[in-house]
């Protein structure tokens, strides 16, 4: 009897050990150092969010075109999930306009879409860490004015270990599948 | 494996305690080893934090100036450049091993699938074996961008921007723009035709105007911002074409041949993501003027 539960732990022991590897850590963005600041000016690193599915987009808080839509449909995507446990996850804003969107900023845009609570993050970096973050997203964004930016419309989910494991791509498009995903990764 | 051989000997001995012993010890024994994989595959060291290494590549310096752009919502547009050091000629294979060398966290055995694809440096044999058709002196290529800005961050440079690069291949062997001459265009072209240049040691050929070797004809090579050309929609899915891209393409396949070999060079561009590596993509660096320690 003894033996068999000893050989029922190993087995269990196993099955956890592949489960992990199936993971490809390599491909994980938590090996990124950029820092980051958020909505309160507070430093953070990407690893810090580890154990957190997120849900990511990059957009400027200037923007009048594209950006607002993506919020519209952050906040689309935030509802379709129901109930959640906000530990569990972040919605993450991500300025490619570092310059202007000073924490301040960040703040009153959040506040100004109702996005409160702590699921609801925007972070900034410096230049060369935000492209560096566009090309892991493969985001493409030019500046064509001092205010303005042209870029992709992608929003983006990662696992709790980093890893990318949805796009979706364009606007109106696709909110139920990210759902899906979503709620996939919270193992709703 | 002896631990297990070690156990069965004792077990055929005797006693049931020993067998449960032999038991735990081989269960640990798999922990262990279980921990182990996982931490090869999460804490090999971090890929981003590099280890300096000198180089002693030539840098010629650009003064800056102003030049019209030719793409996308920019075109038409003055872009100022400030001057800046350019290397001379692009990154080499053996330059490139030096890095590998003091940052083997980049070798194509353990960069992370996050920083390349998987024909990262496909062509060497080993991580330090560089490919045997290729001169020690010939471009080093199928590097991703993410590889490129590691390898400038080593050496205390950076990568070239889109207007950086574009602004020094205005020139030709005896001026600073020649982009009105009909046959530095055609000279561009016929360049941009040649096979397996990227095989052969670079700084052969005549340098430009400011002294810049092999900007053309050599290798494609990586810039900083190579993801503000937006050729496409945002996606690989995304078949809808970039209008002010392609009506300046539309205008100049009628008559202006220079931004012809200018549009191949975007359109590459566009067609790129920063994990890609290419057999004939390669990449040079660029450093401010005001930290200047040539």
């Amino acid at each position: 009897m003894k033996n068999l539960l000893i050989l029922l732990f190993i087995f269990f022991g196993l099955a956890a050990c592949t489960d992990k590897e199936e993971v490809d850590l390599s491909e994980s963005i938590f090996q990124l150092n950029s820092k980051w600041q958020d909505q309160s000016g507070k430093e953070i690193q990407l690893e810090e969010l580890k154990g957190k599915t997120l849900v990511m987009v990059m957009i400027y808080t200037t923007c009048k075109t594209a950006c607002p839509r993506l919020t519209i449909e952050m906040r689309e995507i935030e509802r379709s999930i129901g109930d959640y446990d906000p530990e569990k996850i972040r919605f993450v804003l991500v300025s490619i306009d570092p310059e202007h969107d000073t924490p301040e900023r960040m703040n009153t845009y959040l506040e100004n879409n109702k996005f409160l609570g702590e699921q609801w993050l925007f972070l900034r970096s410096d230049e060369a860490s935000t492209r560096e973050f566009a090309n892991v997203l493969s985001v493409k964004y030019d500046q064509i004015s001092p205010v303005d930016f042209s870029h992709s419309n992608i929003i983006s989910i990662f696992s709790e270990e980093g890893v990318l494991v949805y796009q979706k791509e364009g606007l109106n498009t696709d909110i139920e599948n990210t759902t899906k995903e979503i709620k996939k990764q919270l193992n709703y | 494996m002896i631990n297990k051989t070690f156990s069965s000997l004792r077990i055929s001995k005797n006693s049931n305690t020993m067998r449960l012993f032999s038991f735990i010890f081989t269960f640990f024994t798999l922990i262990i080893s279980c921990i182990h994989t996982q931490d090869t595959s999460s804490a090999s060291a971090n890929p981003a934090r590099l280890n300096n290494i000198s180089t002693a590549k030539k840098m010629v310096e650009i003064s800056g100036g102003t030049y019209t752009a030719f793409i996308g919502k920019d075109s038409g547009r003055i872009v100022e450049v400030k001057s800046f050091y350019m290397d001379e000629t692009p990154v080499t294979v053996s330059e490139y091993l030096k890095f590998l060398k003091a940052n083997p966290q980049w070798t194509k055995s353990k960069i992370p699938n996050l920083f390349a694809d998987s024909s990262y440096l496909h062509n060497w044999k080993g991580d330090f074996e560089p490919p045997i058709e290729a001169d020690p002196n010939a471009p080093v290529t199928n590097i991703s961008w993410f590889a490129a800005q590691a390898y400038a961050k080593s050496v205390g440079k950076r990568l070239p921007t889109v207007d950086e690069w574009e602004f020094v291949g205005l020139a030709d062997e005896i001026s600073k723009n020649a982009s009105s001459k009909p046959e530095f265009t055609s000279h561009i072209l016929k360049s941009y035709q040649k096979k397996k240049q990227y095989l052969n040691p670079v700084g052969q050929e005549e340098p430009n105007y400011y002294g810049v070797y092999n900007l053309y004809g050599m290798v494609w090579e990586w810039t900083e911002d190579f993801n503000s050309v937006m050729m496409s929609g945002e996606s690989r899915n995304d078949q809808t074409t970039n209008e002010s891209l392609f009506c300046s393409g539309a205008a100049v396949t009628t008559d202006d041949l220079k931004n012809y070999a200018a549009f191949i060079r975007f359109a590459m561009r566009g067609s790129l993501k920063a994990n890609y590596t290419v057999n004939n993509l390669g990449f040079r660096c660029v450093k401010n003027v005001e930290n200047n320690s040539l």
